[in-house]
């Protein structure tokens, strides 16, 4: 079918559009959504895009591209000097690790050993695109699984140069390179000539970036134009593209590169919010690309060598990383997650897999199987994600403190317990600590427990809404109870176990939002800190005097409009499940608000400051 | 020369008729410090130490204010609870004050007539000031007659104008030790 590149255009649009509010609202996350609207728009499925899905995969890599940029711009090189431990260590033997494994593997198979060290070092990468958006969605980036998930990426998006470099030594001695591609400038050089043309071009965007790039940002950035910068930030990327690929090198380990390079350029930031845009939509039609690439025609021919290949490589990359991240002390439930997120293979094997065939290191027909193989494991990687996030998880949570650690004994007791130590427990900690008041503070997370440690603050490690371990932190003679868990969840679940076996502690809760003091008001919890509340008034506060309002007044209107507003949330509460009546009566209370507070304002007093106001007698002495 | 530190206090300021313009008509004087109570302590939680040090600088002490039920707005007892301390301000050891004068700057709604043994009020506006006088001397100030603006609800923009001109004038000569203190 042949269409215009509008409609294929609207198609891509239209799925991304209709699809990912879907997964999202499933919550499946948008990786897993563009890749099933790839799927569903493909030629496996409905046929909308045919043959140029693989055109539009090559465009659409250069949302990889700038991803990479993106990433690397966000580390500044004394960042990646701090991290070379972990990218260093827990990269390199990751990409060692698995690629002796899997080349030894494919050497068992019988397959020639040229071609199975192309197989290790290929499937031993893990897929960027997928791993970093998919944390990132979850807010799992900042987490130890996280943190190494990236370090280990790095290093293989680093390890691409060595195995591009190395790969043309792999070709066969009959390197007839018959098949009609993309001519690089080292098509036609030996080997080592080669290798030296890959370490240039590297050299060449190091050297440009540093003194060509950042005059010309300055220049650019003084004209004042918008659009210009705009349109130099897209040049920037698409030129280390060019130049990449005309060396016949990974265009995003140079857009990688060239990031770096100016991370610490004070246009980093502009630079950034220009090109971030670009990059979701383009990530967005790459993972669209991926989906729509997987052939099922091919997969059905042989589902289960496929699935098999497919399985066992994954099993393989997850296991070799479960025992390296046990090496590396990450806590076990962080270890799955690190385990899981990384179990796939990657983007760059599209790249590393169609230059094996053009470089007849492997066969037309192992590399369509290895495509279709790595487009599924990327595919699944969102499903396990999920599995993790469903299944795995929340009965760890639960274990953890039963198996792999046990609650800590808890010494002293104190009229306070403290529940969750994150920033809001913490504040109100550290506050009760300068006015005298010891508390027994309990927290989940044991990273954090740890870290508070070596602090020498006094944290337990525990789970709050087990009784037992209430009970053993003293709640039968404690007097009042803060609880400031991480999540609602967490925070439901304890406020449960305290009313129902400790029913004399008083109760103070965190609320992140609405919904939740609505959830914690049905629970009869009396005492609801909504998280912002307070620093936001301040602000509002602050913001009012420097427009050159007194401060006495301020003060009073943020007490007004708290007051107001709390009690406005305790009539809505109970009348939040009807719809219609509810938006009707917020509407009110704001316009009831509003009133209060402009009468505060302008010309009538607010009756609680009616004692400073002296119009009425005014008024009065000029009658007489 | 002698330095003025005027205590000034009105909860709604942005509201005033009168102390609004008193206040541009003396802002920037010289040797007059003018220090806004509410404005600086909308909590009403008053750094003592930081006024015992503004108290030690300056000569003359002044409390200008509304009058609001015979006597000063809420922020000025709370500051006297809290700045004058035993010990600091009176008392065997408290003689940090000595010396220095103190006064009020007051404004009332009704005419002098008013404030009269015979008037509305029967008493005079000096009188309704004993707390602040009795305070002065327990401090070992010297306390000198309010000097008070009589019948706001009646004056107009030009009158308050009027008012504004002479109270300056009155702080220059009391700055400038041409004003005899009883």
């Amino acid at each position: 079918m042949e269409h215009s590149y509008f409609f294929i255009a609207m198609i891509y649009l239209a799925a991304a559009v209709i699809f990912i509010p879907i997964a999202r609202k499933l919550g499946l996350g948008s990786v897993l959504g563009y890749l099933l609207a790839g799927v569903v728009i493909g030629p496996s499925l409905m046929g909308f895009i045919g043959q140029e899905g693989q055109d539009i995969m090559h465009f659409a890599e250069f949302g990889v591209v700038m991803m990479l940029f993106l990433i690397g711009i966000e580390l500044e090189p004394a960042l990646l000097w701090n991290m070379r431990a972990p990218i260093l260590g827990l990269g390199g033997l990751q990409v060692l690790i698995t690629t002796a494994l899997i080349t030894g593997l494919a050497l068992l198979i019988g397959q020639p050993l040229n071609a199975s060290l192309a197989l290790g070092m290929t499937l031993s990468l893990s897929s960027t695109a997928i791993v970093l958006q998919s944390l990132k969605e979850k807010g799992q980036l900042g987490s130890s699984a996280g943190q190494s998930a990236f370090s280990v990426l790095l290093f293989q998006d680093i390890a691409v140069i060595p195995m591009l470099a190395i790969f043309p030594l792999l070709a066969g001695a009959d390197t007839g390179n018959s098949a009609p591609h993309e001519h690089t400038l080292r098509d036609n050089l030996p080997a080592w000539a080669q290798t030296l043309v890959v370490l240039g071009a590297v050299t060449v965007i190091i050297v440009a970036g540093i003194y060509l790039v950042r005059p010309l940002l300055r220049v650019i950035a003084k004209a004042r134009v918008r659009e210009l910068f705009t349109a130099f930030a897209l040049l920037l990327v698409v030129s280390i593209s060019v130049l990449m690929s005309l060396v016949g090198l990974s265009p995003a380990l140079g857009a990688f590169l060239g990031g770096v390079v100016l991370a610490n350029s004070e246009y980093r930031h502009e630079l950034e919010s220009d090109i971030e845009p670009f990059k979701g939509l383009l990530l967005g039609l790459f993972f669209m690309a991926v989906g729509a690439s997987i052939d099922f025609k091919l997969v059905l021919s042989m589902p289960w060598v496929i699935l098999g290949l497919v399985v066992a490589l994954m099993a393989i990359k997850a296991i070799t990383l479960l025992i390296l991240g046990k090496t590396f002390r990450i806590s076990i439930e962080q270890n799955l997650l690190f385990a899981m997120a990384l179990s796939q293979v990657g983007e760059f094997a599209f790249v590393l897999l169609s230059f094996t065939q053009q470089n007849n290191i492997l066969p037309t027909n192992t590399v369509s199987i290895m495509t279709a193989v790595v487009a599924l494991s990327m595919a699944f990687t969102p499903l396990l994600l999920l599995l993790h996030e469903r299944l795995i998880q929340p009965r760890f949570n639960k274990k953890e403190s039963a198996n792999t650690r046990e609650a800590d004994e808890i010494h002293g007791k104190h009229p306070v317990i403290i529940a969750g130590f994150g920033r809001f427990g913490n504040i109100v900690g550290r506050f009760l600590r300068v006015n005298g008041i010891q508390a027994t503070i309990l927290d989940l997370d044991s990273d954090r427990v740890d870290a508070l440690h070596n602090l020498g603050v006094k944290v337990y490690y525990g789970d709050a809404s087990r009784q037992d371990l209430l009970a053993a932190a003293g709640a039968a003679d404690a007097k009042v109870i803060i609880i400031a868990m991480d999540t609602v969840e967490q925070t439901l679940e304890v406020v449960k176990i305290v009313r129902k076996h400790f029913p004399h502690l008083q109760m103070l809760v965190k609320a992140e939002n609405i919904p939740d003091t609505y959830e914690l008001m049905d629970l009869g919890v009396l005492h609801i800190y909504r998280e912002t509340l307070d620093t936001s008034l301040r602000m509002g506060a602050d913001a009012l005097q420097m427009l050159g309002v007194r401060a006495y007044h301020a003060q009073r209107s943020v007490n007004t409009f708290r007051k107001q507003d709390e009690k406005a949330l305790k009539g809505l509460s109970a009348i939040r499940n009807d719809k219609k009546l509810y938006i009707n009566t917020v509407k009110e209370r704001i316009e009831e608000l509003e009133k209060l507070m402009s009468s505060d304002r302008v010309s009538r007093w607010n009756p609680s400051t009616q004692g400073w106001d002296e119009q009425s007698m005014i008024d009065e002495a000029n009658q007489d | 020369m002698a330095k003025i530190l005027i205590l000034f206090a009105h909860p709604a300021l942005e509201k005033s008729r009168v102390h609004a313009q008193l206040l541009t008509a003396i802002r920037g004087m010289q040797g007059i410090t003018l220090h806004d109570l509410y404005e600086v302590y909308p909590d009403m939680n008053i750094d003592v130490r930081h006024e015992q040090s503004l108290l030690l600088q300056h000569d003359i002490i002044l409390f200008q204010h509304p009058l609001y039920w015979y006597s000063a707005p809420a922020i000025i007892k709370q500051w006297m609870d809290l700045v004058l301390e035993h010990g600091w301000a009176y008392g065997r050891t408290g003689t940090a004050l000595r010396g220095k004068t103190a006064g009020n700057v007051i404004s009332a709604g009704s005419q002098e007539t008013a404030y009269h043994k015979e008037g509305w009020h029967r008493h005079t506006a000096s009188e309704f000031m004993l707390p602040f006088r009795q305070t002065a001397a327990l401090c070992n100030m010297q306390y000198i007659e309010p000097y008070v603006i009589y019948g706001t609800h009646k004056l107009n923009y030009s009158g308050i104008s009027e008012a504004a001109i002479a109270y300056k004038q009155m702080l220059e000569q009391l700055r400038d030790g041409q004003l005899k203190i009883q």
